[in-house]
């Protein structure tokens, strides 16, 4: 399972692994909003600095990153094509009867596929160097303002922080349950649509039993250790904001007024 | 001796409209400082004991006095947290996202200050061997690596009784013997009371006390040495234990071995003096 990268964190101790988890959540939040105000080559470029940028500091190597990307490809290549197919006006290009390819078209595409990987690499960015349950932190204490509007705040952080705990536990239990359905002669992934979605219900079904099991066993253990829901919990990982956690947010801000400016200018 | 956990007439059943009782008028007491197995085949009861113990289910009818006081609805935390359990499966008790979160969790529950947590987790993770493991996540850990964290986080909570609910039966031989290794030098070190609920013989063979259940009810409490000189022990769900098989090989093929029970030891001892005086 070494393919899937989504909410793997890798142990480090640069720059970006030190850094309070709320900063980099809040930072994530305002990246994806900011790429948005980017709408020529001048913005994407100062995106794709403090992009790489953040990924250099982070000190973890690119195929990580575009492991990340793999996935996704999928969908970023079906919009790509679509954008380029049907965004119309500019220069034509090419032209094979009703399909145009236009400057504009081309341009626009490029744009998307950035967007795209830029946002990737940044949420790439913020599970690799944050651990789970610190993520999981991060979002609880962010959230808890809406303690007073009677959100269960605790409990979601707790879900939060078990699920992703639990994410390698059920990839080994859904390996195994596919060898075992295997062995007794089960074929993944023959046959047409209907015989498909019908080979999954021996993995589904068994995969869902066994989390039941898990579940049950978890609330058990952590009854046994005292768990009575958050009120009077105290906590091991405490979050300390330091000065590089301001720098982001402030060059963040820097980043947004500057695309902003230039989109003025222009 | 102080009795640390009593148990009386204690009955309980899954169903409400069954009439099979999956513990029966079960009663026993255990003193402080006592290693005592529970066995018994599958679907004994021994584990709903446990958890009756632990007050996570309540039992029908019956009385379970905890260091003096009895377990009530109102009382149940207060007392569960002289109670340590470490359960079967190492992957579904780890709570915690990295080792040192987990061994942390049951302190947290309590609201202990974090510089003290800090303090115990270090202690508790240096006692059971796993210190260099502290940040490492569940999934790159061993069953046994995953087994002495658990009873990391129970040492960290100092509680007088640890109740091991076959915590050892998911490992390897090596992995079951660093366990047990484990518990007997943290019961010594802080004089716990330890139950464990075991198939497995040299964990039996250690205890003080050996408790058999049979069909929710209990069919003996017996001395280890007592209980291995039966002939029906797999009839109650253990294995004979090597030393006696061979005794028992050696009588039928005609050595004179008195009818006792010995240990690997004693039973060397025994042929070594029985050749020298022959």
């Amino acid at each position: 399972m070494d393919k899937l990268i989504i909410g793997r964190y890798i142990p480090g101790n640069s720059l970006v692994h030190r850094m309070d988890p709320r900063s980099k959540l809040l930072a994530m939040f305002a990246f994806v909003l900011i790429i948005f105000l980017a709408n020529d080559v001048v913005g994407y470029g100062i995106l794709t600095v403090f992009t790489f940028l953040g990924v250099a500091l982070s000190r973890i190597s690119i195929s990580y990153f575009l492991k990340g990307l793999r996935p996704m490809l999928g969908l970023i290549l079906f919009t790509v094509i679509f954008q380029m197919l049907f965004t119309t006006g500019g220069d034509v290009l090419f032209q094979i009867w009703l399909i145009k390819i236009t400057t504009y078209s081309v341009q626009n595409a490029a744009y998307i596929f950035m967007r795209f990987v830029l946002i990737i690499f940044m949420s790439t960015l913020l599970t690799l160097t944050t651990p789970p349950l610190t993520l999981a932190d991060g979002i609880e204490t962010g959230l808890a303002p809406l303690k007073k509007i009677k959100v269960p705040v605790h409990e979601i952080g707790l879900m939060l922080s078990i699920s992703l705990r639990f994410i390698p536990t059920l990839m080994d239990d859904t390996t195994m349950i596919m060898n075992a359905q295997k062995a007794r002669g089960m074929d993944f992934g023959e046959g047409n649509l209907v015989q498909k979605v019908k080979s999954v219900i021996p993995i589904l079904i068994p995969l869902f039993v066994s989390s039941f099991r898990r579940a049950d066993d978890l609330a058990i253990a952590m009854e046994s250790r005292g768990y009575q829901g958050g009120d009077g919990r105290s906590k091991y990982r405490i979050l300390k904001w330091q000065r590089f956690d301001t720098l982001l947010l402030l060059s963040l801000v820097a980043v947004a007024a500057a695309l902003i400016a230039w989109n003025r200018l222009k | 001796m102080q009795k640390i956990l009593e148990i009386k007439n204690l009955t309980y059943k899954y169903d409400e409209e069954s009439d099979v009782y999956v513990v029966n008028d079960v009663s026993f007491a255990i003193s402080r400082g006592e290693w005592v197995s529970i066995i018994g085949r599958n679907g004994s009861g021994k584990s709903t004991t446990a958890r009756l113990i632990d007050g996570l289910m309540a039992a029908e009818s019956g009385e379970i006095v905890i260091d003096g006081e009895t377990l009530t609805e109102e009382n149940v935390w207060q007392l569960r947290q002289k109670i340590g359990m470490v359960f079967q499966n190492p992957d579904n008790q780890f709570v915690g996202s990295t080792v040192e979160d987990d061994v942390a969790f049951g302190m947290e529950n309590q609201g202990v200050s974090r510089d003290e947590m800090v303090e115990r987790v270090e202690l508790a993770l240096r006692r059971v061997n796993m210190q260099d493991f502290k940040t490492k996540e569940p999934a790159r850990l061993s069953g046994g690596q995953k087994q002495r964290v658990a009873i990391a986080g129970i040492v960290a909570l100092r509680p007088d009784i640890i109740i091991l609910d076959e915590a050892t039966s998911m490992l390897d031989p090596k992995g079951r013997l660093a366990i047990i290794n484990v518990v007997r030098e943290i019961k010594e070190q802080y004089g716990l009371t330890v139950i464990s609920i075991t198939h497995d013989l040299d964990e039996a063979t250690l205890s003080d006390q050996i408790i058999v259940m049979k069909d929710g009810k209990i069919e003996q409490i017996a001395r280890p040495d007592e209980l291995f000189l039966n002939d029906n022990l797999t009839e109650i769900g253990l294995d004979v234990p090597f030393s006696s098989n061979v005794a028992r090989e050696l009588r039928q093929n005609g050595v004179q071995i008195p009818e006792k029970y010995y240990t690997e030891s004693e039973l060397a001892d025994f042929l070594w003096q029985s050749i020298l005086t022959k």
